[in-house]
């Protein structure tokens, strides 16, 4: 157990908490403005499609990028449409978005390629190279998303009145601010974050897109929001840690312990999700989600 | 704008699901169009695949009862205000039930054993359900996020056990060992046979029956009871409800449980009415499909046929089309499902408007 053993551990957790971080980031912005979104999940998935195809299209990671926001932003409109205009159930919103989002990619993945919903593999200026301390460039962008998402939410007017909109939407109204921007607002910065997430997982970490290729990260990254009390920094430290038991998932497999014997994968693989029920049921600490989150606003009420 | 809108019912009941259900196979179609294949051929095809033969028919009422069971698990829990996101999971837990059942007392004879596969089946469900209710009463946990949760370790833990407990040592796959002969539930073809009548093969097994009945016996629970009448009444108003001296703790409860172990259905016609053994991913999204069913049939058990045999067709005749035009995959009915969730479901209230705008005058004229 070197000092190189514990860079790789990080490194590669890191590696793999990005797509948690920028989801837990988009749905931050999302509920905070108090639009619940369960589509992260599916929105991960688009962007990833997306940005795998234009990526190869137009050999570049970059247009790549763009394609995925662009298409994770298409999807998170339609949820706001439903959620936000026409006042329709957030949650229903959701599920319709994550099955469109499954279907989708895999129905046009097979017209375009037919290779069974791949995408073909990406090399090259394809995919994000290595930049600064072996991490590609979206590693860097979620980093900064913290930054960005802490100093907006907390320090300025527009995050001010984005948090009052999720706790109390009438006050926010009778200021003479609009409620309906301002979540649009935050449904299309959602969006965008949710884009870099899934473009990271097909541009980034892998070399194309896979059928369902996220496979519930988009409810490990709901999890970690629950677990991060909807705040930006602890959502980057919740996150790491997820990262952090994927590592082991991958590394402790087959290595018994000293003391404990050998642990079985699923048993790590369940810790989030164990772990965000055991908070939820206010066992250890409490999370209590902003106060209008999930209820659309009728301004004449 | 906000206003209410009064309709006649039969205009909420069967026309304002009817126009949404048409205009999501038309941007279904629109999709269809895109991907280069012609949707009036891919209809015909679909159609054909699904009725136009015994087997096909025989094929598409065997998915059909699996969505009735999801499709009742969702209602029965919308009833009373509650989401259920996990009815994939809580069938994923009745397969273990019913293979624990099933593996351990095969000595018994099928008359009990059947039985007690489905009552394993349907208290596992229910079990994997109960928590998320009695944590939502009692603790105030979002349900949505828990039975989401309770979805990802339901699979967890289920290829825990086939991989390390429940296969047999020599079996590369994960899966139990096949069920005991005498606990398999006959298959429709058989049934008839005994009687002399010759039906195409498929595999449709008694539990259609058992899906009609338990849609039969949630009709009269929901709309002819005290407790379907409490379970609506927590839905409509839980301050009313407790006004009226209904606890909406205890009624929670016991809703996820109807609900779980309904969800249980799936698992009974999956593995005892057709493979025989428990394996990996046999749910394959008929939990989520259930809610788009629960939605179109407007959580009303005969809606929800209806709406379970619109989705058979689709899985069946999806099946077929694929091997007519191979880029219409059956994810098609994922994409239909997703489409119908969010204007049955999201945007019902945009399509109400719609229809309430077109009626108008006519509705006027028959006032007056």
């Amino acid at each position: 157990m070197d000092l190189s053993f514990f860079v790789t551990v990080f490194d590669s957790s890191l590696r793999l908490s990005i797509p948690l971080l920028a989801a837990c980031l988009a749905g931050l912005w999302s509920e905070r403005s108090g639009v619940v979104d369960i589509g992260l999940e599916g929105k991960m998935l688009v962007a990833a499609f997306a940005a795998a195809a234009a990526a190869h299209a137009f050999g570049s990671a970059w247009i790549g990028l763009l394609a995925g926001i662009g298409a994770s932003v298409a999807f998170a409109l339609i949820h706001g449409f439903a959620s936000i205009s026409q006042r329709g159930n957030q949650i229903v919103s959701g599920v319709a978005i994550n099955m469109l989002a499954v279907g989708l990619t895999a129905i046009v993945g097979n017209a375009w390629y037919g290779q069974g919903g791949r995408t073909p593999p990406l090399e090259g200026a394809e995919r994000f190279g290595e930049v600064f301390l072996g991490h590609s460039a979206p590693v860097y962008i979620a980093l900064l998303a913290v930054v960005v998402t802490w100093f907006v939410l907390g320090k300025t007017r527009f995050g001010l009145r984005l948090r009052a909109v999720g706790e109390n939407p009438a006050a926010v109204d009778t200021a003479g601010i609009s409620v309906t921007k301002l979540r649009y607002a935050a449904v299309v910065i959602c969006g965008a974050l949710c884009g870099l997430a899934g473009t990271y997982l097909s541009v980034g970490q892998s070399a194309g897109f896979l059928p369902n290729m996220t496979a519930g990260k988009g409810f490990i990254a709901l999890a970690a929001l629950i677990f991060a009390k909807w705040r930006a920094w602890p959502a980057l430290g919740t996150c790491f840690l997820f990262g952090v038991l994927e590592v082991a998932a991958i590394r402790l497999q087959g290595i018994a312990l000293p003391g404990i014997g050998e642990v079985p994968v699923q048993a790590i693989q369940a810790l989030p999700y164990l772990m965000t029920v055991i908070l939820l049921a206010g066992v250890i600490g409490k999370a209590i989600p902003p106060r209008a989150s999930g209820v659309p606003y009728v301004k004449e009420r | 704008m906000s206003a209410p809108i009064d309709l006649p019912k039969w205009v909420d009941t069967a026309l304002v699901p009817a126009v949404s259900v048409v205009a999501a196979f038309l941007v279904a179609g629109l999709v269809v169009v895109g991907i280069g294949e012609n949707p009036l051929t891919a209809t015909r095809l679909l159609i054909q695949g699904s009725l136009g033969t015994g087997e096909g028919l025989g094929f598409t009422l065997f998915y059909t009862t699996n969505f009735i069971f999801t499709g009742l698990a969702v209602a029965v829990a919308y009833h009373a205000g509650l989401f259920n996101i996990g009815a994939e999971g809580q069938a994923t837990l009745a397969g273990l039930g019913a293979a624990l059942v099933l593996l351990n007392l095969g000595f018994l004879p099928g008359f009990l054993l059947i039985p007690l596969g489905i009552l394993g089946a349907a208290a596992f469900g229910a079990l994997w359900a109960a928590i998320p209710g009695y944590l939502q009463a009692k603790r105030g946990s979002h349900i949505v996020i828990t039975t989401i949760m309770f979805n990802w370790l339901a699979s967890v833990l289920i290829v825990y056990l086939l991989v390390n407990v429940l296969r047999e040592p020599t079996n590369m796959n994960p899966e139990t060992p096949a069920f005991p002969v005498q606990s398999q539930i006959p298959f429709m073809h058989d049934v008839f046979a005994a009687f002399g009548i010759e039906i195409a093969p498929s595999q449709l097994n008694l539990t259609f029956v058992l899906a009609l009945a338990a849609a039969y016996g949630i009709w009269l629970l929901i709309y002819r009871s005290r407790l379907g009448y409490a379970i609506r009444t927590i839905g409509f108003n839980p301050l009313a409800a407790v006004y009226a001296g209904i606890s909406p703790a205890r009624v929670t409860v016991i809703a996820m449980i109807l609900s779980g172990a309904l969800a249980g259905g799936l698992a009974v016609n999956e593995l005892m009415g057709y493979q025989h053994r428990l394996l990996l991913e046999f749910t394959s999204g008929y939990g989520f499909v259930g809610i788009a069913v629960a939605l179109m049939g407007r959580a009303h058990p005969l809606g929800i046929i209806l709406a379970s045999l619109l989705f058979g067709i689709l899985y069946q005749g999806g099946a077929e089309l694929a091997f007519e035009q191979p880029a219409i995959t059956r994810d098609m009915v994922v994409v239909i499902g997703g489409i119908i969730i969010l204007f049955a479901g999201a945007l019902e209230g945009l399509f109400r408007r719609v229809v309430a705008r077109m009626l108008t005058p006519a509705l006027k004229q028959v006032r007056a």
